[in-house]
């Protein structure tokens, strides 16, 4: 007998992280949109934080084989694009996680995205320093650039605002 | 709106949409080509970067497509002959120097980032919800890339020279992003896509007044019109490259 359950499914979402950011589950990072169930068949609505993150297949084929293990007999992962993934999603909490993680996060911008990109560097997760620059706005992933802590002189990453 | 279209629409909407996802996919194939040689560090990671944005908007638009069609992408992508490729002539040439692929990847950001405003009110959802995601990852690259137009046309003499040298032979492949492919006029009439002339001479505006802020100048030859199904001798080189390991063992699960 499945036990399955939109909460069930919620909460099993829980374990399936971004492997690129390990720190948070899918639900925190804000990529799951939607959970249905229908007997013992799930669909989950997913949304990619970037267009080409490389992690997003592995995202779509963790969340197939958690439901499957917690007896999902049908999985469905479908992308949606709209509304398009923004950092604005991320919890004070998820925040937090990602600070010590070491990758800082802009502030809420209310989708006025240029406005977030002049105000330049987030917040330095070491220090907590806002004495901090933009080196490049492009990183190591594609969610991510690279800025500089003129008070601790440390390099450190952040989320782009998007 | 997603069913609704009658057969002549979605065969003219699926040509479209080829041609935006081979555009894409093209010239991510030559950004990557920057990675592990262009001049600095950060200038690798951002080319690199770029080049992986644009191949994720290529396979949004395959995927729309294949809503359409039921192609798979990857059959696209890995089993076609060049001739059968649909993207524009200015994306598929060599890389040439930093200059040449900087401005060659600034006036593509600078269409593109016209092209989506106007797709983001296209009636067919999927096409508008993709084209609000991509133009938030275009900010920026288009901020990037002006950016270093303008700090590259007006650095030294040697900057400026090249930069314009770049312009002087991109700017006649400039014609081609804007010929309509077949049918395109339909699309058009039910509002699921732009007209591309009207586009294209905002396009040239906007070049233009960002050449003159960076002390270059918009070349004087008029750029050529012609349709997509031709190519220069790059392509089939480039297409080789790109399909190699794919071909070797075509039934590879991967």
């Amino acid at each position: 007998m499945s036990c399955l359950s939109e909460s069930s499914v919620w909460e099993a979402l829980e374990d399936v992280k971004d492997p690129e950011i390990p720190v948070l589950s899918i639900v925190e990072l804000g990529v799951v949109r939607t959970v249905s169930v229908n007997g013992d068949k799930a669909l989950v609505e997913i949304t990619p934080t970037f267009s080409a993150c490389p992690a997003y297949q592995v995202m779509v084929l963790s969340v197939d084989a958690k439901l499957r293990e917690l007896g999902a007999r049908q999985v469905e992962v479908r992308t949606i694009l709209s509304p398009p993934w923004t950092t604005d999603w991320l919890s004070d909490e998820a925040r937090e996680k990602l600070r010590q993680f070491g990758l800082a996060v802009p502030a809420r911008h209310g989708g006025k995205l240029d406005a977030a990109i002049d105000a330049g560097a987030a917040v330095c997760p070491y220090c907590g320093s806002s004495n901090t620059r933009q080196t490049n706005s492009f990183g190591c992933t594609a969610c991510r650039s690279i800025a500089f802590c003129e008070d601790c002189r440390q390099p450190f990453e952040q989320l782009k605002p998007v | 709106m997603k069913t609704s279209l009658d057969n002549p629409v979605k065969a003219a909407l699926a040509g479209r949409l080829l041609e935006m996802a081979d555009d894409e996919l093209i010239l991510a194939h030559r950004d990557s080509e920057w990675t592990g040689h262009a001049p600095i560090l950060e200038e690798d990671i951002a080319f690199a970067n770029i080049a992986q944005d644009e191949m994720g908007h290529a396979l949004i638009w395959y995927e729309i497509r294949r809503s359409l069609t039921g192609d798979d992408p990857d059959r696209l992508v890995f089993f076609r002959e060049p001739s059968e490729f649909r993207n524009v002539q200015m994306v598929e040439l060599p890389k040439g120097d930093w200059a040449f692929s900087m401005v060659r990847q600034w006036m593509f950001d600078t269409w593109e980032w016209l092209h989506l405003e106007a797709l983001e009110k296209s009636r067919f959802t999927p096409i508008a919800d993709a084209a609000k995601k991509i133009r938030k990852e275009e900010t920026y690259h288009l901020r990037h890339t002006g950016a270093w137009i303008h700090r590259l046309g007006r650095g030294t003499d040697e900057s400026n020279r090249r930069m314009q040298a770049a312009l002087d032979q991109l700017w006649p492949y400039g014609g081609q992003i804007t010929w309509p492919p077949a049918d395109y006029q339909l699309l058009v009439d039910q509002s699921l896509m732009p007209g591309l002339s009207q586009l294209g001479a905002r396009w040239k505006e906007k070049i233009q007044s960002d050449l003159v802020k960076a002390n270059l100048q918009l070349p004087g030859s008029v750029p050529v019109s012609f349709s997509r199904d031709q190519h220069s001798q790059y392509l089939t080189a480039l297409i080789e490259e790109l399909q190699q390991v794919a071909q070797l063992e075509a039934e590879a699960r991967w």
